[in-house]
């Protein structure tokens, strides 16, 4: 069973609607009893880093996803969910993420250039490093999937999977063992995003 | 680079899309469900629904509608026609909508923009403009174009991206069903005058006219049509195709 963590940020309906679409057994909740039986968890979000950061410590739940993942249990963010990974977000001001990955989150404001327009907003392409990761088994070098961002992964490369190019080369997605997360929409990413989702819930690699 | 957009439109009363569409293989021409998920499947970037119903059994039927299509097609859904209230926006929202697209809803009252901008963030907020010429000056219709409202087009634009507009639908009525090519003068003057995701609609008659549009303009985003595609005188991977061998950024 996947577990959509319930935290009152952004819609889940399209989210648990594509899980149920590639088959997966999924359950939208914010009880711990609940995240704790579930094979793994998916961490949505939109909105402001800052809030939903707070939200997250507020109910308890950064606390019960951390016994989580530090048991071992596959975790992926999704979106502002990737960017709450992180140790800090500089979006109206500074704010600890959860931190179990390392890096922080900065404007892409101060990466891209003049003359982009921000959010970087529609399909771009996904570039892989030399090791593909297990989540993007069944992608291949340059498919397209759905961006809608303002900030972005930064001082991450340790852990950073695939990237997109928007006047700068952007954290697409990132991973660090059993944790993972992609600041694109895989439940607005076609097909494609449907596999990306796919190989999530099926993946053994993961934990 | 994101690609350029190709955006087919439906236009839904009483539960049924509106312009005929004629397809081999769709059993049931005018169900949103089925053709969304055609487009989906062929290619189209986005969908933007239309709700054009006047009633409220109408209503409550195209947010069935919604709910189902987002149940089934991952792709970005833009949602307009009847938003005048943030609960309006809640509503289609909580059907899986992704964005929402204003008109008439916000020259009536032009605060709906930042407030739905404060909640659910710029990116959801689509502001749509009916622009006809009149005496050679960029009008705003309201009424889905039956009325003039005297104001300056481009103003009205650049005002609606200060209040939180993430997007900009520019409808040309000048263009619009006449099938010579989209209104380039028009959204070139858009294009310089905000910094947001333009789509272009009204006028495409032929691949070429798309062609055109992101050739000559490339700070436009997207071309929106319905017609062309519902009867299938456009095919949507033909046109990418041809697109990309412009050297168009295309999702292929």
């Amino acid at each position: 069973m996947i577990a959509i963590v319930d935290y009152g940020v952004g819609n889940l309906f399209s989210l648990q609607s594509s899980l149920v679409a590639v088959g997966a057994e999924t359950v939208v909740t914010a009880d711990p009893a609940v995240l704790a039986r579930a094979d793994k968890i998916i961490l949505p979000g939109v909105g402001a880093f800052g809030d939903a950061a707070a939200k997250l410590r507020e109910s308890g739940l950064a606390e019960v996803l951390t016994r989580e993942v530090g048991a071992g249990k596959p975790l992926m963010g999704i979106c502002l969910g990737m960017q709450l990974l992180f140790e800090k977000g500089f979006e109206y001001g500074e704010h600890q993420g959860l931190g179990w990955i390392r890096g922080e989150v900065r404007p892409i404001s101060e990466v891209i250039g003049e003359g982009l327009k921000i959010p970087h907003i529609g399909w771009n392409a996904l570039h892989f490093g030399e090791k593909k990761h297990p989540i993007f088994r069944d992608v291949r070098e340059g498919e397209h999937v759905y961006f809608v961002h303002s900030y972005y992964g930064a001082n991450c490369a340790d852990s950073v999977i695939a990237t997109a190019e928007y006047g700068a080369e952007l954290t697409a997605a990132v991973a660090c063992g059993n944790i993972c997360g992609c600041q694109f929409h895989p439940e607005k990413s076609g097909d494609v995003g449907l596999r990306i989702l796919r190989a999530f819930c099926e993946s053994e690699a993961l934990a | 680079m994101t690609t350029k957009r190709i955006i087919p439109c439906l236009d839904v009363r009483d539960g049924r899309v509106v312009k005929g569409v004629n397809f081999e293989g769709l059993r049931d021409v005018s169900s949103p469900v089925e053709l969304a998920r055609y487009y989906s499947d062929n290619g189209a970037d986005e969908l933007v629904f239309y709700d054009i119903t006047a009633s409220a059994e109408g209503r409550a039927l195209f947010t069935d509608i919604l709910t189902e299509v987002a149940r089934t097609i991952f792709i970005p859904l833009t949602v307009g026609g009847g938003i005048n209230t943030v609960a309006d926006f809640d509503r289609v929202l909580k059907c899986g909508a992704d964005k929402v697209s204003v008109n008439s809803g916000a020259i009536r009252n032009p605060a709906l923009i930042a407030e739905a901008a404060n909640r659910y963030g710029d990116q959801c907020v689509v502001l749509s403009v009916d622009v006809r010429r009149v005496d050679g000056v960029f009008r705003v219709f309201a009424k889905g174009g039956r009325e003039n409202t005297g104001m300056e087009a481009i103003e009205w634009i650049r005002r609606g991206v200060e209040s939180g507009a993430g997007e900009i639908v520019v409808n040309s009525m000048d263009t619009d069903g006449v099938k010579q090519g989209f209104d380039l003068e028009l959204l070139d003057a858009v294009c310089a005058a905000v910094n947001v995701p333009v789509i272009a609609s009204g006028g495409a008659g032929c691949a070429e006219d798309f062609v055109t549009l992101f050739d000559r303009l490339p700070l436009v985003d997207a071309g929106l049509a319905a017609s062309i595609f519902h009867f299938g005188e456009v095919q949507i991977p033909a046109l990418k195709k041809q697109l990309a061998a412009h050297g168009i950024p295309m999702r292929i």
